[in-house]
């Protein structure tokens, strides 16, 4: 590796000047894009771009500021992100009065257990908190409130809200907690690794998608995203996270495969996440984010991405 | 004062940090002049809501219609409904022995002096899926006041955050949509008045599940 000289806080200082530096130069093609136009003249694209450019300002800047707090600081954000996440899925989804109690162990038990199962590094319940306690204690403490109209109904899509938004999430600040030999006190740039590669291939999906976008993917469901853009955003994503293999413990192959496998795996996430927008009939999950949405539309890629590349690194990396 | 202010704008901010409320003026924009904005009625921090997304200045200049009954009742009660949310106290059941002021001169003479009143025709809290029917109190007060603007706000969500009965809130997110005033007409009688409300808060809610 030919950085390894460098300590874990100087790549992660490099990696996020290279990045601010990216959207400095993002942001100066858009503002010269906007004085090359007509004075006074609209640009829905334009000013789409904009509100992106200053979502990604604030993301990006956060982000940083987590990890300048350390590990505390990644887990704290993502359990904000998590909580703003759930509580945007469950605002769009039918419950009862009967739910309110589950709801509650949801958002005041379930979600800042997971996180704090994190920081004290207790893999064995964090793996099973969700998918079996959850699972099994609220429709029993839902079943109580005597309330079966489409009981089985509320009792899924609020197990479901939690997996999404709290379990398959909590997955990225997880990342800190893997033990790999040789590569201790490094974890936080796996951390980078994924966000960089999945949102990069968000954002490439929709330049491929805008350049040569053609053939519609599925109108049903994203009528925005086409196959041009997913296999030029895919590929272009994969090449940039092969690219990153020096911030991580895999060989240059194995960064490229494991970034397609994250990437196709974030693109089912949007499409999967698109799928429930459609049925409720919405665009946006909510409208925290200038130009981007709710939380959730910003971080369903990583929701479904974080698991399998927790699982891939636990599996082959960690004795 | 100092205090009330200091407190409206804590329960205020509490609410918006709560509920995350999104305000769509979709049919009017908020304006200075007296008006009532009518509510479907799900929980007691309904008018909170209403008076937490609106201006500043407006809010200073908005009253809660509130039942006497349930707000007199505890010193706290009675300090946040008098003395921080300025209401106008009407009484649900007047008693044969005691007549009270008529509700509707109450609220009139809030609308006279410049303020602009917030109240909720179903009269109560109303916990199932449906718009209860008008009381016809807010018939009364348009045709009182034919020159005031009355206008729909749908509230969703709330019902969810904070149901009857819960004592702790699930943060879930509500939005306000403020629909097009209406006028009562010179002509129009009570039904067909009551009707026409109910019919344009309706518009505003999103489709049924």
């Amino acid at each position: 590796m030919f950085l390894s000289a460098m300590t874990a806080q100087d790549t992660l200082i490099a990696v996020f000047a290279g990045v601010f530096g990216t959207l400095l130069l993002a942001s100066a093609i858009a503002g010269l894009l906007r004085y090359r136009l007509a004075p006074g003249a609209a640009s829905a694209t334009l000013d789409n771009l904009d509100a992106r450019l200053k979502a990604w300002w604030a993301m990006i800047g956060l982000l940083a500021l987590a990890f300048w707090a350390g590990r505390a600081g990644v887990i704290a954000l993502f359990a904000f992100i998590s909580f703003q996440s759930l509580r945007e899925f469950v605002s769009l989804t039918y419950t009862r009065h009967g739910d309110h109690g589950a709801l509650l162990w949801s958002f005041f038990f379930f979600l800042p257990l997971q996180y704090f199962l994190i920081g004290i590094d207790w893999y064995g319940l964090f793996s099973i908190l969700i998918p079996v306690y959850a699972f099994l204690l609220l429709p029993i403490w839902s079943a109580l409130g005597e309330d079966t109209t489409r009981f089985l109904e509320r009792a899924a899509k609020v197990q479901w809200g939690l997996m999404i938004c709290v379990y398959c999430l909590s997955h990225v600040p997880a990342l800190m907690t893997l033990e790999i030999p040789g590569y201790e006190g490094r974890n936080a740039l796996l951390v980078v690794f994924l966000i960089l590669t999945v949102q990069s291939s968000d954002v490439f999906q929709y330049v491929w998608g805008k350049l040569l976008g053609r053939h519609r993917l599925s109108p049903n469901i994203s009528p925005s995203k086409t196959i041009e853009g997913l296999v030029g955003g895919v590929l272009t994503s994969t090449a940039v996270g092969a690219a990153l293999w020096w911030m991580t413990p895999f060989l240059p192959w194995q960064a490229a495969l494991i970034a397609l496998a994250i990437n196709v795996m974030g693109f089912f996430g949007g499409f999967v996440l698109s799928a429930i927008k459609r049925d409720r009939g919405v665009k946006d999950w909510g409208q925290m984010i200038e130009g981007h949405g709710g939380m959730l539309d910003r971080v369903d890629s990583i929701s479904f991405s974080a698991p399998i590349f927790f699982h891939i690194i636990r599996y082959w990396w960690v004795p | 004062m100092a205090l009330e202010n200091l407190t409206a704008s804590l329960i205020s901010g509490f609410a918006q940090l709560l509920t995350g409320v999104r305000a769509v003026w979709r049919g009017c924009q908020p304006e200075s002049r007296p008006r009532v904005y009518f509510g479907n009625h799900t929980s007691h921090g309904d008018f909170v809501l209403i008076w937490a997304s609106l201006p500043a200045a407006l809010r200073r200049r908005t009253r809660p219609v509130a039942a006497a009954d349930y707000w007199l009742k505890g010193g706290l009660r009675r300090y946040l409904v008098q003395g921080v949310f300025r209401a106008v106290l009407v009484d649900r059941r007047p008693s044969a022995h005691a007549p009270g002021p008529n509700p509707v001169d109450r609220m009139g003479e809030a609308l006279a002096a410049g303020d602009s009143l917030i109240l909720f025709p179903e009269g109560t809290r109303n916990l199932g899926d449906e718009l209860l029917p008008f009381k016809s109190g807010i018939y009364h007060l348009a045709r009182a006041h034919p020159e005031v603007e009355f206008v729909p706000v749908w509230i969703e969500n709330l019902g969810r955050v904070m149901p009857k009965g819960a004592l702790v809130p699930v943060p879930l997110l509500c939005t306000l949509t403020f629909g097009q005033p209406l006028r009562i007409e010179p002509a129009e009688d009570k039904a067909s008045f009551l009707a026409r409300a109910r019919t344009a808060l309706l518009a505003l809610a999103p489709a049924a599940d």
